[in-house]
């Protein structure tokens, strides 16, 4: 750069960004819109603790116990019993017709055998073609049952209640006590949101400018890239601004999300993850050759940012090879930071080493991007 | 030299992927001349334009533009030349007004809302200032753009086809425009591919796939040629063309309605054709002066496409 940056070039090239943006009302919409809708759909929509799950009863006998069963995993509120069937075959096919998610099974002389101390067996038969969707309520029926054994087995039934065991579990749940899902989603979607809009826009923003001829005219006068760039990014800095604050504010009054941490964490983790996602749609506009392209590649680095990142499945739980894709992706670390910040308290000290991954992945983006700059200008 | 030429290159090359599309290319245009840029389309007009405004830098080959460096001096040619693309390449979502505005900052120019005040005057769209550029007509079109390329008063305008699918009126409307500023002292420097703009300039220099064939003062380019041409005129002209096509000695025929024009550089085997065809049939055949439309219609037949070979 034999000539210095000229502050009033720059300001003309953001000037003129912004009536651009303005004019361009669909996308401006779009903007602050899609944020918003995001928000409703994760926020409200996406239950990974799912109730009120569709159970029939199969009734071979009944009595004070079953009853006492059945009545509790109805409070349970996991189980909405809608129903009776009166075969085996009946109640498998209302399982694969999907009219039930679960059938429960009291066999004939249940109660008697209670009675008798024979330890008969209730069969809880369960659609388990979708783990989450069955995993919670089965694993609430154990303790639903144990409530219910110490309660009714009492008096002279008592020598059938199973002996307590000889040591107590304490289960203290952080952060999210209630284990409401949107507690965990509603913070990673901003990871979603900023990585979307950001990446589109600036792709598209920047190819627009080639496809339509006037990079040319740009480039022929003294402006220099770096100006040029700077000028056209700032502005979409400003709308993921805007949208960080539509989501705080959404976040909080809608779905009640607590904001423990260090607000300057907040403030520095998400203008880091701003900035690497610029950096992103600058790379990506290298590569693309027209504006339909720009938002065909930004749309396919969307979706293992949703699947990959830790967003809608625990990180945890993938296998190696995902974790490695996972972590190379700047939204899982921003997730990670998010998370901490908002929920667990976390302060800049906490969040340094998700920091410090969105960082070199950012060299990385713009090192390659620069790269592929140089090249496409010849 | 360089006080005498607005630009001077010599070999210069551009090479993308396997195909040159300019080879060793020499061009010198005099300060204040009107210069044209002729050849079909693909011949690298584009290419060499932008590599002497410093847009893409050469592969081979060195240059001055306004007694600066083409490949070292590019930032500072930018500011002094006036380049005009091809295909309207303002923003269409920004107004008149806004479009100018825009490229006044981008060359910082002093007294900016003065200047681009009269530039909507002298364009005589003041009125419509306000108007989104995308909605303006092609003519219109072209001369914004032309007013914004010379928002910063350059010395040297560069203009790639600028009259492309603009309407006859607004093409010579456009060319009065490019004289009156050829008279103030600007160089231009056009490329084109109507023989009617061609007549319009002071020098021309020809190129086909990207070698020049020929360059000089416009007038004297069909004399370099040594081209010799015969006008005929008559009954039945249709078949005398056909006939005409075989024969060898004939360089060209080229047909204008009623009128063919009979070309070739062999002036004694010429005549003895003419002389041939007058002796069986009644056309009138008269010996013209060949013009600058007959040169190049004759140059394009002649030149090779190098980037065929290069495909197979």
């Amino acid at each position: 750069m034999s000539w210095p940056f000229s502050f009033a070039r720059f300001l003309a090239v953001l000037t003129k960004e912004f009536i651009q943006m303005r004019r361009d009302k669909v996308t401006f919409v779009m903007m602050i819109g899609v944020p918003i809708m995001q928000l409703l759909i994760f926020g409200y929509a996406i239950n990974s603790d799912p109730r009120n799950l569709p159970t029939l009863v199969e009734m071979a006998d009944e009595g004070p116990v079953s009853r006492a069963i059945l009545a509790s995993m109805d409070t349970s509120t996991y189980f909405d019993f809608e129903g009776v069937v009166t075969s085996p075959e009946e109640g498998e096919r209302a399982l694969r017709d999907g009219t039930a998610s679960f059938v429960v099974v009291i066999p004939d002389g249940f109660e008697r055998d209670v009675v008798r101390g024979l330890r008969p067996q209730i069969l809880l038969a369960a659609d388990a073609s979708d783990p989450a969707a069955a995993g919670g309520a089965v694993a609430a029926l154990s303790g639903i049952v144990d409530t219910v054994l110490s309660q009714t087995m009492s008096g002279a039934l008592a020598y059938t209640a199973p002996a307590p065991p000889p040591f107590g579990v304490v289960v203290h749940k952080f952060y999210n006590p209630e284990g409401k899902t949107s507690v965990n989603i509603v913070p990673g979607l901003l990871a979603v949101i900023l990585s979307l809009t950001m990446v589109m826009i600036t792709a598209v923003a920047i190819v627009r400018e080639r496809e339509k001829g006037t990079m040319e005219t740009l480039i022929a006068t003294p402006v220099r890239p770096f100006e040029v760039m700077t000028g056209k990014i700032m502005p979409y800095v400003l709308v993921g601004y805007v949208q960080t604050g539509v989501f705080l504010v959404v976040s909080r009054i809608l779905f009640g999300v607590p904001f423990v941490g260090s607000p300057f964490a907040f403030f520095v983790g998400f203008n880091l993850y701003i900035v690497v996602n610029l950096a992103l749609g600058f790379l990506i506009s290298t590569v693309a050759k027209s504006q339909m392209q720009a938002m065909q590649v930004s749309f396919f680095t969307l979706l293992p940012t949703i699947l990959l990142s830790g967003f809608m499945f625990p990180f945890a739980a993938m296998p190696n090879w995902a974790q490695t894709i996972g972590s190379v992706i700047p939204a899982t670390h921003f997730l990670r930071l998010i998370r901490k910040v908002m929920l667990k308290g976390a302060d800049l000290i906490d969040i340094a080493g998700d920091l410090t991954a969105i960082t070199l992945i950012m060299l990385v983006i713009v090192g390659v991007a620069l790269k592929r700059y140089r090249q496409t200008l010849d | 030299m360089t006080e005498e030429f607005a630009i001077s290159v010599k070999g210069l090359t551009k090479v993308f992927g396997d195909r040159t599309v300019v080879d060793h290319f020499d061009m010198e245009v005099p300060k204040g001349a009107i210069y044209g840029f002729l050849g079909p389309n693909g011949s690298g007009k584009t290419t060499t334009i932008r590599m002497m405004c410093g847009l893409l830098t050469p592969d081979g080959g060195t240059g001055q533009c306004l007694g600066l460096d083409i490949l070292s001096e590019q930032e500072a040619i930018k500011e002094n030349v006036g380049y005009m693309t091809q295909k309207f390449s303002l923003y269409e979502d920004l107004t008149i007004r806004e479009n100018l505005d825009f490229i006044a900052r981008m060359y910082r120019v002093p007294s900016r809302r003065e200047r681009v005040k009269q530039a909507l005057i002298d364009l005589g769209l003041s009125d419509r200032a306000n108007q989104l550029a995308g909605t303006l007509s092609g003519g219109w079109k072209q001369r914004l753009a032309l007013a914004a390329c010379m928002i910063h008063d350059p010395s040297l305008l560069l203009l790639d086809e600028p009259t492309a699918g603009v309407d006859p009126k607004a093409r010579r409307d456009f060319w009065d425009e490019i004289r009156r500023l050829s008279a103030k002292g600007v160089t231009v420097l056009v490329s084109t591919h109507y023989m009617d703009e061609a007549v319009q300039c002071d020098f021309i220099a020809y190129i086909a796939y990207g070698k020049k064939l020929i360059a000089g003062p416009a007038r004297d380019i069909p004399k370099m040629i040594g081209l010799h041409t015969w006008q005929v005129t008559g009954p039945d002209i249709g078949d005398l063309e056909m006939a005409l096509r075989s024969e060898p000695d004939v360089g060209q025929v080229a047909r204008f309605g009623q009128v063919l024009h009979v070309s070739g550089t062999d002036e004694k085997a010429l005549e003895a054709v003419a002389n041939r065809y007058r002796a069986k049939q009644s056309h009138k055949w008269m010996l013209k002066e060949a013009e600058l439309e007959e040169a190049f219609i004759y140059l394009m037949a002649g030149a090779t496409d190098n980037f065929l070979g290069a495909a197979k």
